[in-house]
């Protein structure tokens, strides 16, 4: 697989470490109501879905950025690339 | 039919016209006492004992495409018994005992080879942990023995032993382990549950339940709806699709893992290897193809195929190891989507949902499972109890803290 690095053009996905799906970078509030039922879902629940999947990958060789990558599980395809800060920010994250 | 020599000479006198078909092609009833979802290794093995061990025969399995079409036929056809973790291990010893009177019991030759599995050690920490890991074996009632160099070079002499970055300093030896022909044993299953008034049906997906009141009536399918008073989902790879329409997530990633078969050898591996120093096991198949593979490949995947990377990644692991295999030519490769769960271990538990039961998140070590799940799983469907070698595999553990996780990686599901 090659992955599209936004920043960096194609790269080898070799290059990269996977960690999961990017609904991770939403961690719940650890003050808020149920926050261990929380915490439950979002450390052991996931949809993984059979078709589109947004998913956080680390250029762990390269520039060390986080990225978030749509890809299809069921081709391999990947349709979109972007910087996970960019992601996160616009998805209302803090820092 | 009942098979035996005798069969096979009488068969040979009058031209083989006796054989029939090894199980029915039966149209769906409306109504069945357990609907099983899933006609691989597992739930055949969930009918078969639901059958022949709890007594029930109005059972129905089914299956999306062809029976063994899915892991059962995908794996590396490895058995063994060589966990270390008191949640694991009687289950998995339980296991290879059913194993070991298999083919008797089901009266079909599914070719279990107990040749023994040989996990090597490299340095003094790996067989620190190899030695404690015998003895947790042991403990649980299997076998184990540690072998020294010198041990290993008398069993596989062609080893790479003066590596200088992983010298082979000894191994685990587990004797009871070994292979089986796994499509023998979807087969022998589903032959063994159709003599029984099992009702196989194939090209049967399911779509959808029905669910009233938090209770389970049954399956919506291709072919139609099919009542139940139990459910059990038993579909290995797509776990979270089907239980999905259920409503349910669930705590697993399906993941791709790649297997490949050489070139037609002479005898060369007596039994089965692991390297201890990368990803790499092997054993030589009847036909004399070695099988082998690695790790899985890392990302979510649906795909039953892989990367270049892994099949580099094995390749270099298996030369490294076995530098005779230099020559040896890639015959086949494929894939295969692992339930890879949160901790590395397998659920064998009721839902929330009355009436339906799931077994899955086998990682890549179910087709080893497959007789103790099958009965285990049949276990909880009939009394709606756990079996006692399966009480630890619940959905609950990861909330209340009892994680099954035998390589300490925690809750992150490409590196178990």
């Amino acid at each position: 697989m090659i992955i599209n690095h936004p920043l960096l053009g194609p790269r080898d996905a070799q290059e990269f470490t996977y960690l999961g799906d990017a609904s991770l970078i939403h961690r719940p509030d650890w003050q808020g109501e149920d926050a261990s039922g929380q915490f439950h879902d979002y450390l052991y629940l996931r949809d993984n879905p059979a078709g589109q999947h947004r998913e956080l990958w680390f250029h762990e060789v390269g520039d060390r950025s986080w990225l978030v990558v749509t890809r299809n599980t069921l081709t391999h395809e990947i349709s979109n690339v972007e910087l996970a800060r960019d992601v996160a920010r616009r998805e209302g994250r803090g820092k | 039919m009942r098979y035996s020599g005798i069969r096979v000479i009488k068969e040979a006198l009058s031209g083989h016209k006796g054989w029939g078909p090894l199980w029915r092609d039966p149209e769906p009833k409306p109504h069945y006492d357990f609907v099983i979802i899933g006609g691989g290794g597992h739930g055949l093995a969930t009918a078969y004992y639901l059958a022949r061990e709890f007594g029930e025969s109005r059972i129905a399995v089914l299956e999306r495409g062809w029976i063994g079409g899915g892991n059962v036929g995908r794996n590396t056809t490895i058995i063994r018994s060589n966990y270390l973790l008191d949640g694991n291990e009687p289950f998995y010893e339980f296991s290879l005992k059913l194993w070991e009177g298999l083919e008797q019991d089901f009266n079909f030759n599914a070719m279990v080879s107990q040749r023994g599995i040989l996990n090597l050690v490299h340095t003094d920490a790996q067989r620190d942990a190899a030695r404690r890991r015998g003895n947790a074996m042991i403990l649980n009632g299997s076998d184990a023995e540690l072998l020294d160099t010198e041990g290993v070079r008398k069993l596989y002499p062609f080893l790479n032993f003066d590596n200088a970055r992983f010298p082979i300093k000894g191994g685990l030896l587990h004797r009871r382990g070994g292979t089986v022909r796994h499509d023998a044993v979807a087969w022998g299953y589903a032959r063994g549950a159709d003599q029984r008034g099992v009702d196989i049906i194939q090209n049967c997906e399911a779509t959808g339940f029905k669910i009233e009141d938090g209770k389970c009536l049954g399956v919506e399918t291709t072919r139609g709806f099919i009542g139940a008073g139990q459910v059990g989902v038993s579909v290995a790879g797509s776990s979270s699709r089907v239980m999905a329409l259920a409503g349910m997530r669930l705590p697993m990633e399906s993941h791709v893992l790649q297997a490949f078969v050489s070139e037609g050898l002479k005898p060369v591996l007596p039994g089965v290897i692991t390297y201890g120093a990368g990803h790499f096991y092997c054993s030589q198949s009847d036909k004399g193809g070695l099988v082998f593979g690695g790790d899985i490949d890392g990302y979510n995947s649906y795909a039953q195929r892989g990367n270049l990377p892994v099949i580099e990644d094995v390749a270099e692991g298996g030369i490294s190891l076995i530098p005779a295999l230099g020559r040896v030519r890639l015959l086949r490769a494929w894939g295969g989507i692992m339930d890879m769960s949160m901790d590395g271990s397998p659920i064998i538990d009721n839902t929330h949902i009355e009436g339906l039961s799931f077994n899955g998140g086998w990682c890549y070590g179910g087709f080893k499972a497959t007789p103790a799940a099958g009965w285990c799983f049949a276990h909880l469907l009939k009394t709606g109890q756990p079996h006692e070698t399966a009480t630890a595999y619940r959905f609950d553990r990861f909330r209340r803290g009892y994680m099954i996780d035998e390589k300490g990686q925690g809750a992150q599901p490409n590196l178990h």
